[in-house]
């Protein structure tokens, strides 16, 4: 026990361990502040308002920290991705989620980015379908059925948000699998439980469950919001799928928007088949037709299915009459970049570039950006190891979550790799 | 007090990239000269300068080897002064568009007679969306950025895949894909880039009157668009071709694996080698089982 003097009280020698480094005489909360005085790095701008700290540097140290360890697991193979792709996500509505530990509650903030996730889970599967199952008062309901459009399911959960009761992991498992079994073979079978209670009620032994859908070969994930439990982990280690647990709200949007490309998938697990499928036209403005998915006349765009020429009102959907699935080519073609992935770039060190072998042009090649900074000083940089263009990191970040083509190859036509036989 | 550029910021203040088609292979059998065609269109850019203080335009050649930026309106680098016989604008993109000819000439290599080379457009798409999203960086006023893709040769079915990305690219960061196609038959990726862009796909059918249709048609900002009636899109061709023959299909077969397109039943996939209807473990205990016999 120290005085602000600095002086030990009782005079042991032994208590000395518990203070270390007080001999500047300051308080224990003032230590804190030795290092960390972050209100002085606020800036005013010009109109004398509040300029945001400035984070860019530390974003792009993440971003370089993350496709280094992606890098190092996926090295340099062609690794196969489950492109079709058959989703449950399993809402936990008991008493535990109307907790307020996350703000306004646990079940708000799932809602909210379950449905982001689910339309960004369509914009990266288009050939993917989700359901949704929900568990609560010790039983699991299906919510809504497999299928392939966002909004029948973003409406059906925004309706059903009452919580009350213990979680079932064993119900919600068991409901999952006996409707999973129903799809074809080619689909890839995947689970996303997102758990925020503690315990589960079951019914039965929850291991036989779980090595029932193992041999399923369905992949289940689990998002936790309470605290990690070993039956999550287990489920998670048999199936080949990933447990994470969420630290606040933005640590579990990232956590759950990690689930939407496709995962590396496990060759045995799927068969590969033909898919039938129909590429429709668009019709021609003005003709009228009776569409099928909602049964009354409309005039102008819709496409007309190749096989019995009904009209659908948008794509992909299946045709209801006859049952062939129609897509469009963008569609596929949305899904190329998980199969044609581009080159991590190489970091260029500022000291490096001032070397005359080397032809730097500091300027980035996509932005036409000027990587000097203040002073003329080179900054870090990157560049593409196949067409040794220069670029900036914001370049390189989007270039590599967004646009999936590497300008510099692109804009060379001898220097192009094949990489498809379109 | 407010600085300067943010207090005329109106939301009808627009940024242009121009991706211009220099392939000379299609310009020497074209039946417009790429001379008269360019006169048209630096008057249009220079129009477009005009209607706003705060408008920056962007242009990017397209050549058959290579790409590269000739013009950037807000850039420093642009010689203030001319030689009095034409605008700082045309002096500039001029000179920069002789430098970037005589480059993308010295890398060219023998083709093959038959076809016309195709341009690089999908290098000219990504190049103008990493610009797009630098001035989306710079702050909370910015320009509202779209692109205008000025184009005459055929389509390189070698670049489907890198225009679609650039497309979807675009989609997602809401940039719309405008088109004036000059060349003979539609172009389907132009076509396709709009109508998922949400920008205007046009194909003038009078040459001679080029910068009127570019008036008319193109040089509205994003948000008077709305009230103008603007020419619809006719019909867009989504069908897909298939691999082997690359003929348009509009009912296949599709790989589950690899997603590539079929027009009939094969027993193996010929892009990533799957063998159908069986599971993939039997297929290699089977080719091992032959390779220990053998």
């Amino acid at each position: 026990m120290n005085n602000i003097a600095g002086r030990p009280l009782n005079g042991d020698v032994e208590d000395d361990d518990e203070d270390e480094a007080n001999d500047d005489g300051l308080e224990a909360w003032e230590r804190a502040y030795t290092e960390d005085r972050s209100w002085e790095s606020l800036q005013e701008d010009e109109s004398g308002l509040l300029r945001p700290i400035d984070t860019t540097a530390v974003h792009h140290a993440q971003y370089r920290r993350r496709l280094r360890a992606l890098a190092s697991n996926a090295a340099t193979a062609r690794i196969q991705k489950g492109l079709i792709r058959y989703l449950y996500i399993v809402v936990d509505l008991s008493k535990a989620a109307s907790e307020r530990d996350f703000r306004p509650s646990r079940m708000a903030v799932i809602a909210k980015q379950v449905e982001s996730f689910i339309r960004e889970f369509f914009d990266q599967n288009p050939l993917s379908h989700v359901g949704l199952v929900t568990t609560k008062d010790g039983v699991a309901n299906c919510l809504t059925d497999l299928g392939g459009s966002p909004e029948s399911h973003i409406k059906a959960l925004m309706g059903k948000l009452e919580c009350s009761g213990d979680a079932s992991l064993q119900n919600a498992l068991e409901l999952v699998h006996s409707n999973l079994n129903q799809i074809p073979s080619y689909g890839h079978r995947e689970v996303l439980i997102l758990y925020s209670a503690l315990s589960t009620c079951d019914p039965g032994d929850i291991m036989e469950t779980i090595q029932k859908c193992k041999k399923s070969k369905i992949r289940c994930s689990v998002i936790g919001l309470a605290a990690e439990m070993f039956i999550c982990k287990h489920l998670c280690q048999e199936t080949g799928g990933t447990y994470s647990v969420a630290l606040d709200e933005s640590h579990f949007k990232e956590l759950i928007l990690e689930h939407s490309p496709p995962p590396p998938a496990i060759a045995e697990y799927a068969t590969a088949n033909l898919i039938k499928m129909g590429f429709p036209q668009r019709a021609a403005e003005g003709s009228v037709a009776i569409c099928t998915c909602h049964e009354e006349a409309k005039t102008g765009g819709g496409y007309t299915c190749p096989r019995c020429k009904v009209r659908v009102c948008e794509l992909p959907t299946e045709c209801r009459i006859c049952g062939l699935t129609l897509i469009s080519s963008p569609h596929l073609a949305r899904s190329y970049h998980h199969l044609f992935p581009i080159v991590p770039f190489a970091e260029i060190s500022p000291s490096s570039q001032n070397d005359p072998s080397h032809n730097f042009t500091n300027t980035c090649f996509g932005c036409q950006q000027s990587l000097l900074s203040q002073g003329n000083k080179p900054e870090l940089s990157v560049s593409c190891p196949k067409c040794k263009q220069q670029f900036c990191l914001d370049c390189d970040i989007y270039i590599h979550e967004s646009l999936h083509n590497c300008p510099g190859c692109e804009s060379f036509r001898h220097s192009k790799s094949v990489t498809s036989s379109q | 007090m407010a600085s300067a550029p943010s207090k005329h910021y109106t939301d009808d203040i627009s940024l242009l990239v121009v991706t211009l088609d220099t392939n000379p292979f299609f310009w020497s059998t074209f039946s417009f000269h790429f001379s008269d065609f360019l006169s048209q269109v630096l008057a249009f850019l220079n129009s477009i300068l005009l209607l706003g203080q705060l408008n920056q335009v962007v242009v990017i050649a397209t050549g058959c080897n290579s790409c590269s930026y000739i013009y950037d309106s807000s850039s420093d680098r642009n010689h203030a002064s001319t030689n009095g016989t034409m605008p700082a604008l045309y002096s500039n993109l001029l000179h920069n568009l002789d430098e970037f000819a005589a480059k993308d000439q010295q890398l060219t290599t023998d083709h093959k007679p038959a076809t016309v080379p195709s341009s690089l457009l999908s290098g000219a798409l990504s190049m103008a969306l990493c610009y797009i999203q630098r001035a989306f960086r710079a702050g909370p006023m910015h320009p509202q950025p779209r692109i205008l893709c000025l184009h005459g040769s055929t389509d390189g079915p070698e670049q489907y895949v890198a225009i679609m990305n650039a497309i979807f690219s675009a989609q997602h960061s809401s940039v719309p894909v405008d088109s004036c196609y000059i060349g003979s038959n539609n172009s389907a990726f132009l076509q396709q880039a709009s109508y998922i862009t949400g920008g205007i796909y046009y194909r003038p059918p009078q040459l001679e009157g080029l910068f009127q249709y570019l008036s008319t048609v193109f040089a509205t900002d994003l948000h008077s668009r709305e009230y103008l009636r603007l020419p619809k899109s006719l019909g867009v061709d989504f069908r897909a071709s298939c691999f082997c023959h690359k003929q348009t299909i509009d009912m296949g077969y599709v790989c589950s694996v690899c997603l590539s397109i079929f027009c009939e039943h094969h027993d193996k996939c010929s892009t990533c080698s799957s063998v159908f209807g069986q599971a993939q473990s039997d297929v290699a205990s089977a080719d091992s089982r032959k390779r220990k016999a053998s």
